[in-house]
């Protein structure tokens, strides 16, 4: 069961491009992709900055090959998923059992909230299609479909962490010698129900996001979808390329302190980035970057700040909240996130924290404000944090 | 790799919770939509926390709540929930006063709890169990792969033991839209007459079941669980026969040794033929029961099945609520589960006595 | 005022779906926030949106609803003040 996993492909879209090698170019060239909300109809599109990937839906159906009519969150998981897919060249291996596990919050919902217009005025109306696909797990099934996976196809939904607990139980699909690869990650578009949702709460910024900053007001919604592939040492050694990196370690944890709100003192966080780092086989010191869940909302940055304040006292690694560039993108920002660290390690740099002006005063550490280049970063952490105190890091190591 | 089921506890359309006696009378539906019959909360959840919960969180915790207590278990090790559809009602109201409002600000309840996790973060919370929390929402396979998350687990962690539950909730708007979709019977009759027709749609249904599962036997384990597994979209009844027997050769079991069958027939013709294809085939001759009748179909059913299944295993017993005929077998030791939610994921579940 | 105060209490407890205590049963002076009734982070954004429905007024800062949501008293007195303000 301690069977090694390997990362053998990549796929991300998001408001900073839209396969990997254009965000890279974005990460770090400083490209930001938060903007005035252009394509999705809303009250607060002058208001509320987002990261909306560059695409009109009509766009996305051209790229992805789906009907136009589709929820925009299945479009964007089936580039980015198609886009780990082929970039792991595996599919010529004969009889390998291949999963595909996707995460999301919202599913379909951008198309249930032009339902219910009709709806809501007569219950005879509003268009069934428009329905069909509500729940995530039917996004899921049409990508599945169209990528020819089916040997085991499922969808998690934990808020925020939801696409790092997809990687962490299709890494363990493949350790209990379920599958042998499997395509894992997530997916949200921006829509109206999720946007007027976090309004309430009262946590969006109405300027650009500043993770980490002691000025920080709240954060920026975007949209996307990023996936890895994953597979065991014995389907590496069949392929042609070496793996970018090895997942190495893994964890989730409770907070079990509110539903909206994470602990001050980061206990759930804590215990995620440790346990992490446990089941790696690594010390706080042999982490070379932190890829932050860095949402710019008073609470987060406090909670998983202390955390690390905790965790790593003096030892504190490089980190930066990518989020500052693609927005917090929900369901899909773990599987980003990932895919982001993966580069990190691959091609030797640390992204910046944009808009980084003063750092918290109640800690002793401070995110990068500049892209830095360093040949061995060789092990990469990187954390997610949920409503309902979901906590999950992911340790990704060089090989 | 087994798992020792210590506590089964289901808040179903059926007298099933704090009922010691198991089915001995069946509530009956004329209609079309099963409702779960509810339990008075004041007892199970502390009124100052249950003004924000919606119907299905009531239903869940009050479950998950009751199955740790049955158990014996304070805090377990992990909390794994499996919901197709997730807290509907609340997605509905906040989606129907954001239109209502044209996007004006409006309160945020209803978007927290609406979130698919909002179950088994609130059971996290309230009995503060800081460990592992994951939430399937797989459609017809949500509570399948929240089970085979929680035996992975088991068999990760050394005597450890998991909190699995699965739960989804009927709303007026959703079974108003999944009529409309031609799922259910447009003349019902009673559900107990669901399989003595033969016609297009079933009958709606809802239901929570939670089941605490340890890796270390105990004295009050009701069965085990000796295996989940799930499959997609099969392109045609041979494909489905060979993935039922390979699960069984792969475990080396005959149909002989399968005391029972619990099949997903839910009344719609199209449906239940693939059971009687399969019934004919590779479960051939392997004495069978109906559960849906009872619970009404519904994309996490089958965790009814296996509260169903676990109890009829414990009590030696089938109950004439499943319009059994007798069978010389003396002692129930193998049950197997066999379902498919719209021939869209297949699942098999074999449970056994411990 | 005191009628005002009592529209309130009728007001937060149905909007926070306060069932185990009469309405009448909240004291005026008594803090909303302490252990009696429960009440969280949560519901100050749900009190926020009760006094912009309600009475038109907006609490712009999530940080200011300490202040005026210490107590029944807090919340009539900042009604009248600013809708004072705005005639």
């Amino acid at each position: 069961m301690n069977t090694a996993v390997f990362v053998v492909g990549m796929g991300a879209i998001s408001g900073i491009g839209n396969n990997v090698a254009e965000c890279l170019a974005a990460l770090t060239n400083g490209g930001m992709g938060i903007d005035k909300i252009k394509h999705l109809p809303t009250n607060h599109s002058e208001l509320l900055p987002s990261a909306e990937v560059k695409l009109s839906n009509y766009d996305l159906s051209v790229i992805s090959g789906l009907s136009p009519s589709i929820s925009r969150t299945a479009m964007l998981s089936m580039i980015a998923a198609q886009e780990a897919w082929d970039d792991a060249d595996i599919k010529h291996i004969p009889g390998l059992r291949t999963g595909f596990v996707s995460a999301s919050t919202a599913g379909g919902i951008d198309k249930t909230e032009n339902f219910a217009v009709d709806f809501l005025t007569d219950t005879r109306k509003g268009k069934l299609r428009d329905v069909i696909n509500h729940d995530s797990g039917s996004i899921t099934n049409i990508v599945a479909d169209k990528l020819g996976i089916k040997h085991h196809i499922s969808t998690v939904s934990t808020a925020c962490s939801s696409s790092a607990n997809a990687i962490i139980y299709g890494a363990r699909l493949i350790k209990h010698n379920i599958v042998d690869v499997v395509v894992a990650g997530g997916t949200d578009s921006l829509n109206r129900f999720t946007l007027n949702g976090f309004n309430t709460l009262m946590v969006l910024d109405e300027q650009l996001c500043k993770p980490f900053d002691e000025n920080r007001k709240g954060l920026n919604l975007g949209e996307g979808a990023g996936y890895l592939v994953l597979t065991s040492a014995r389907v590496v050694s069949l392929l042609k390329k070496a793996p970018y990196c090895a997942l190495s370690g893994y964890f989730n944890a409770n907070d079990a302190y509110h539903q909206t709100s994470t602990s001050p003192n980061g206990d759930g966080p804590y215990r995620a980035m440790s346990g992490a780092l446990a089941a790696a086989g690594l010390q706080p010191e042999d982490i070379d970057y932190i890829n932050l869940h860095g949402t710019g909302t008073q609470n987060n940055d406090i909670s998983e700040g202390a955390a690390i304040e905790r965790l790593f006292q003096s030892h504190y690694p490089k980190m930066s909240s990518t989020k500052s560039f693609t927005g917090h993108t929900l369901g899909a920002s773990a599987g980003i996130e990932a895919v982001f660290s993966t580069l990190a390690i691959q091609h030797g740099v640390v992204f910046s924290n944009l808009r980084l002006q003063k750092p918290m005063t109640a800690f002793s550490f401070a995110p990068e404000t500049v892209l830095s280049r360093s040949p061995d970063i060789r092990n990469v952490l990187s954390n997610s944090i949920g409503f309902g105190g979901n906590c999950s890091s992911l340790v990704f190591s060089k090989v | 790799m087994k798992a020792y089921i210590s506590s089964a506890i289901t808040i179903s359309p059926q007298k099933t919770f704090k009922n010691p006696l198991f089915l001995d009378e069946v509530e009956v539906y004329t209609d079309n939509r099963l409702t779960c019959i509810e339990p008075d909360y004041s007892e199970a959840i502390d009124p100052r926390l249950i003004r924000r919960m919606s119907r299905i969180i009531k239903m869940s915790v009050a479950s998950a709540l009751a199955c740790l207590k049955e158990a014996a278990v304070a805090i377990p090790d992990a909390i794994v929930t499996g919901t197709a559809y997730g807290c509907l009602e609340d997605t509905s109201v906040f989606l129907s006063n954001m239109i209502e409002y044209s996007e004006e600000p409006i309160t945020p309840t209803a978007f927290v709890q609406s979130t698919h996790n909002t179950i088994g973060a609130q059971v996290a919370l309230l009995i503060k169990c800081r460990q592992y929390n994951n939430t399937f929402v797989s459609g017809g396979a949500s509570f399948e792969n929240a089970l085979l998350d929680a035996m992975m687990l088991l068999a990760e962690n050394d005597n450890s033991n998991v909190l699995v539950g699965g739960m989804d909730e009927i709303t007026d708007m959703s079974h108003i839209v999944l009529s409309r979709m031609g799922l259910y019977k447009r003349k019902p009759a009673s559900n107990l007459d669901l399989f003595k027709t033969a016609s297009k749609g079933t009958i709606n249904g809802e239901g929570a079941a939670f089941f605490l599962l340890a890796n270390k036997p105990s004295s009050r384990d009701l069965a085990c669980v000796d295996a989940v597994t799930t499959f997609y979209k099969p392109t045609d009844i041979t494909e489905t026969a060979n993935y039922i027997k390979t699960f069984l050769t792969t475990r080396a079991i005959n149909c002989s040794d399968i005391d029972l069958l619990i099949t997903g027939n839910n009344g719609d013709t199209k449906n239940d033929e693939i059971y009687a294809q399969i019934q004919t085939s590779v479960l051939a001759d392997i004495p069978s029961v109906n559960y849906k009748h009872l619970c009404g179909e519904y994309p996490t059913s089958t965790a009814f099945a296996v509260w169903l299944g676990s109890n009829i295993i414990k009590n030696n017993a089938i109950p004439d609520a499943l319009n059994f005929k007798p069978i010389s077998k003396s002692k129930i030791n193998k049950v197997l589960i066999y379902n498919h939610y719209q021939n869209t994921y297949h699942s098999l579940i074999l449970l056994s006595s411990c | 005022m005191d009628k005002l105060i009592a529209d309130l209490k009728e007001q937060i407890a149905a909007q926070l779906k306060i069932k185990n205590i009469e309405p009448s049963d909240i004291g005026d002076d008594e803090p909303l926030f302490g252990d009696n009734l429960g009440l969280d982070s949560l519901d100050v954004l749900e009190l926020i949106v009760l006094l912009k429905q309600n009475y038109k007024l907006k609490v712009s800062n999530a940080e200011d609803g300490p202040k005026v949501f210490q107590s029944v008293r807090t919340m009539a007195e900042f009604i009248t003040a600013n809708q004072t303000q705005n005639v």
